[in-house]
């Protein structure tokens, strides 16, 4: 499995990658593929500031449904406006086109919490 | 002191592996949930065909002088009606208003004369096997014969293409709902019935499990040029769900009964069986309750356990299953609510996690195949 090595990962499965002071997160390949086919993605905090680990949205797959877990303290800037047109990109291009959120990071130095890309690929035994 | 329940598999369980499966604990069973993917699987059924291993289904043998007297007992449905070869549905229900289980009863061909063969729900086979002992005053002779039997179910348009050369009975010819014992080329002796969970017509082929594999690869390369794709049990759910079949554990389970199910059609009052009186009475004052087929309206997904709720956010119905439908890419779901609200444009509220969103009842099935 793919899991970029420029992107910080969380042991619930979101990736995230730091663009200047702000951030975009997604969730994982490993997640996609255990989730299955991705048929609605909701999320209602746009605007809003959420905690770190706190939940942003959910992720509604044929069989079962999957909270979204910020993976830092940060303000939703902007929901990828695709994922309602073509939820299922989330499954053919989680680290591109199936990004989830676009966030203001509150307190950068969380950053050192997160896992590298070979602790995440440990961490999920692939 | 615990005790862990070892996991059963079938025998094809290193096939499935094999292709790339995921596999999952299903009713004691480790069984393949998908393959290339539910939606992917889906599609290949309503349109072309798919195979699916379900040899986790559990089958028992009735024989003797007093096998159709058990069965007449046991079951809601009239079995008096079948005659060999028919296959009828039916369910087993309890003392209590509920179901035991919901199953398939089969009269075969055999030199006696009083063969049945009842195809029971995985996750029930020791409930349903230690009821209908009880029940057995008649010296009927039961037989479990689910741990030595395979079942493989080809369905889907291109089924009988797909079928056809490996048999030379004319499959075409089979009327649905009727099995036969047949020759399956290069494999063995299997029944070969007209039956599926899918609303995409095809069969189910029962295949003593010393033969499996060997028919497993026989269907699978039969049916390569109609690009057959190998189907887990997610597929067979949203398959299953688009035609609004019940699933035992979801839709019907000990506390529902078949009437409130919409399974009066397989409840006979002609004949007397378990809590048939009381049956009788619930329809004669009618059900408080039903299982309706709904689409949400706004955006969101049902899930089995979430609420139907009134306007005060009071919860009046309960969703047993839902889905997002891969044929119709909407989503529905099947529901109790009460009977004032059960005909076809009914509005309904659902409780989705939190969020109310609107529904409205439909017609079953969901999903009609173009003709």
């Amino acid at each position: 499995m793919n899991f970029p090595a420029d992107l910080k990962y969380t042991k619930d499965h979101e990736w995230i990658r730091l663009e200047g002071g702000e951030a975009v997160v997604g969730i994982t390949e490993f997640a996609q593929s255990e989730l299955g086919d991705i048929v609605f993605v909701d999320i209602g905090t746009e605007g809003q500031e959420v905690d770190q680990h706190a939940v942003f949205g959910t992720v509604e797959a044929v069989k079962t449904v999957s909270d979204l877990f910020m993976p830092l303290k940060g303000t939703v800037l902007a929901v990828n406006p695709a994922l309602a047109d073509d939820p299922a990109s989330v499954n053919k291009d989680p680290y591109g086109a199936g990004w989830m959120v676009r966030i203001k990071p509150a307190d950068p130095s969380q950053v050192a919490g997160l896992m590298s890309a070979d602790e995440y690929r440990a961490h999920v035994g692939h | 002191m615990e005790t862990q329940t070892e996991l059963k598999s079938t025998r094809l369980r290193h096939v499935h592996e094999a292709l790339g499966a995921k596999m999952v604990p299903f009713a004691g069973f480790l069984m393949p949930v998908q393959y290339s993917g539910v939606n992917d699987e889906h599609l290949a059924v309503r349109n072309g065909v798919g195979l699916f291993d379900v040899s986790h289904m559990g089958e028992f043998l009735v024989r003797g002088d007093g096998a159709l007297d058990l069965i007449q007992r046991v079951t809601s449905n009239d079995a008096s009606k079948l005659t060999v070869g028919k296959v009828q549905y039916s369910c087993l229900p309890n003392t209590t208003g509920g179901i035991v289980d919901d199953l398939l009863v089969y009269r075969m061909q055999h030199a006696d004369d009083h063969h049945y063969l009842l195809v029971v729900n995985a996750g029930n086979i020791r409930k349903d096997w230690d009821w209908i002992n009880d029940h057995n005053s008649f010296d009927a002779r039961l037989e479990d014969i689910s741990d030595r039997m395979g079942l493989l179910a080809v369905q889907g348009p291109k089924a009988t293409a797909t079928l056809q050369g490996l048999f030379t009975v004319d499959l075409a010819a089979m009327a649905y709902y009727t099995a036969q014992y047949a020759e399956m080329k290069g494999v063995g002796l299997v029944l070969i019935s007209a039956t599926g969970y899918t609303g995409a017509g095809g069969y189910e082929v029962y295949v003593p499990n010393d033969l499996l594999e060997k028919a497993w690869n026989a269907i699978m390369a039969a049916g390569a040029p109609h690009g057959i794709k190998p189907c887990g049990l997610a597929a067979r759910d949203t398959l299953r769900l688009e035609m609004g079949f019940c699933l035992y554990g979801n839709d019907i389970d000990d506390s529902t009964s078949p009437l409130e199910a919409g399974l009066g059609w397989i409840t006979k009052f002609t004949k007397e069986f378990t809590n048939s009186a009381a049956l009788k009475a619930q329809k004669e004052a009618g059900v408080k309750r039903k299982l309706v087929g709904f689409e949400l309206l706004d955006r969101g997904i049902p899930r089995h356990g979430h609420s139907v709720v009134d306007a005060s956010g009071a919860v009046i119905g309960t969703v047993t299953s839902g889905t997002h439908s891969p044929s119709l890419q909407k989503p529905i779901g099947l529901a109790y609510v009460p009977a004032a609200l059960a005909a076809p444009g009914s509005e309904l509220l659902i409780d989705v996690r939190g969020k109310v969103l609107r529904a409205r009842v439909v017609g079953l099935p969901f999903y009609k195949a173009p003709a």
